[in-house]
């Protein structure tokens, strides 16, 4: 065993799936997630004691989480490094349970992005040396990196294409996913031009909504109504902030996180049975498959053709439908974690992979700037 | 007198701008590795050590990557945005003047010249490299 491998696991996952919510809150939707994930767990809310969160919209988000919630954990942590935040927040997490810090950690997530704003738009400060040229980001940086993957690799919008469209088929898969109607490769190519390669439908949707994690020792977890989803290997790495400063634009730092978590996790690619990425964009599917060993480097364009990660491909990638279909308030790495353990303990529905014993989360953040990789498991797998 | 510590007085952000102020484009080369640096630093990210020193660059670059930002002609029309790899080996975002923003191409030969953000402020803008 090395690392938290196996200490600790997540027995409650709750969303609020209102995906437009013209009246609410980011706190009143987060509170609905935390609400359902804590029903999930059978617990209530005055045994949380651990508090991991981040908002777009708060100065010291983990405050105003705790008070909203009328809580007084014990334990915080407020770490933001973007959408990927919620899936760092499992490492912290681990820590502190197997520490003693906590005995319940409670890790959540809401934004009204769609109704506050109807736009993409990053709550990032300017970056002072971009900021002059007016770059549009988060899209700019991504399409920078999507035109140098065309150039190096021969990737084409078409192989973006793909991606869209297998999220969108997972999507049509799940009820509750907000853009569900049937699409085509056609369709998605006609698209407005937003940044050079990338037109809107290579990028994610604006929604609302909510998530929430809960997790406990992995010793105790046996005790709760749902069956544990174990913690088996997480890891985060950064290698800049600004687009400027990522050293190779098609590689990310997914490629030093991804052999962590698997190394931790004692597994390799081929082990994993079902695969959620955060795909903000659709370049960031394909960056993520190579830089994570699920295919070589420079080979993603192809490995996503002919519906290979669509509902009865050769691997399940981001089956909820992804940032792409299902949903994207804000930040979206919580949604992809939750999938993971929807998928694990077999409540996925028709989307259900079956036999599903590991899972791969990807978080990303910033401009490609943050990269986490978390693999879980079902109790066979400790 | 011993050396100026490099942590006295206004640091590397405003010295770069003061510079480009002047009609100089620098950027910092460590003293131990050699090696250039953009954006402006105290610590050399190669040595770990306050070892940065101003050079002038020669203006000379390769586009590594660009995009087009679709803008509505009402607003201002399209532009691009580029990554320039400097001669010297640093890179930095910019934007090449010119060419129609769907034209340039990644691999372009590139020259900087001083331009005004609009505050007025100077940056650096780059043109296709007519010797290249």
């Amino acid at each position: 065993m090395s690392g938290i491998r196996g200490t600790a696991s997540v027995v409650g996952v709750g969303l609020s799936t209102r995906w437009e919510a013209p009246g609410r809150t980011a706190l009143e939707l987060m509170a609905e997630a935390v609400h359902v994930a804590l029903a999930d767990a059978g617990l209530r809310l005055d045994q949380v004691d651990g508090l991991l969160t981040g908002t777009a919209m708060h100065f010291m988000p983990t405050l105003s989480v705790a008070e909203y919630l009328g809580i007084r954990p014990r334990f915080l942590d407020g770490t933001m490094i973007g959408g990927s935040s919620f899936v760092e927040h499992l490492i912290p997490a681990a820590l502190a349970l197997e520490a003693g810090l906590c005995e319940v950690a409670l890790i959540c997530y809401g934004s009204n992005q769609r109704t506050a704003s109807g736009r993409l738009v990053s709550g990032s400060e300017p970056q002072p040396y971009e900021q002059p040229y007016e770059p549009r980001h988060p899209i700019t940086g991504y399409a920078l990196a999507a035109a140098r993957h065309m150039h190096q690799y021969g990737t084409t919008r078409r192989q973006m294409a793909e991606v869209a469209l297998a999220a969108r088929r997972w999507a049509e898969l799940n009820p509750e996913a907000f853009a569900r109607q049937p699409t085509s490769i056609e369709e998605i190519l006609a698209a407005r031009m937003v940044n050079d390669p990338l037109s809107v439908r290579d990028c994610c949707l604006v929604t609302d909504g909510a998530g929430a994690v809960v997790m406990v020792r992995a010793d105790r977890a046996h005790d709760f109504p749902k069956p544990p989803a174990y913690l088996l290997g997480a890891a985060a790495a950064t290698w800049h902030r600004q687009i400027s400063a990522m050293p190779d634009l098609t590689v990310t730092a997914a490629a030093e996180s991804g052999p962590r978590a698997f190394a931790m996790a004692e597994v390799a690619p081929a082990d994993i049975d079902v695969v959620q990425l955060y795909d903000a964009f659709t370049i960031n599917t394909i960056l993520f498959l190579e830089d994570l060993g699920f295919c070589r480097k420079g080979e993603g364009g192809a490995f996503v053709e002919d519906g290979a990660i669509a509902p009865g491909g050769r691997l399940p990638v981001n089956t909820n439908g992804g940032g792409l279909s299902c949903c994207h308030p804000g930040m979206y790495g919580l949604f992809p974690l939750i999938e993971a353990v929807r998928q694990l303990r077999g409540e996925a529905g028709e989307r259900q992979i079956a036999e599903t014993e590991l899972a791969l989360v990807h978080g990303n953040g910033g401009q490609l700037s943050s990269q986490v990789t978390a693999i879980l498991g079902t109790a066979a797998t400790l | 007198m011993g050396m100026p510590s490099p942590f006295d007085g206004p640091g590397p952000d405003a010295e770069y701008r003061r510079l480009l102020t002047e009609g100089r484009f620098c950027v910092q080369r460590c003293r131990e590795t050699g090696r250039h640096v953009f954006q402006p630093r105290v610590l050399s990210p190669f040595s770990g050590q306050p070892t940065l020193d101003w050079v002038e660059v020669s203006g000379r670059g390769t586009v590594y990557s660009t995009t087009v930002i679709r803008r509505r002609p009402e607003q201002g029309g399209d532009y691009n945005i580029v990554l320039v790899d400097l001669e010297e080996g640093c890179r930095m975002m910019s934007r090449v003047d010119g060419p129609a923003p769907a034209e340039i191409r990644i691999g372009l030969k590139v020259r900087a010249r001083i331009a005004r953000a609009k505050d007025e402020t100077p940056i650096i803008a780059f043109d296709p490299d007519p010797a290249a």
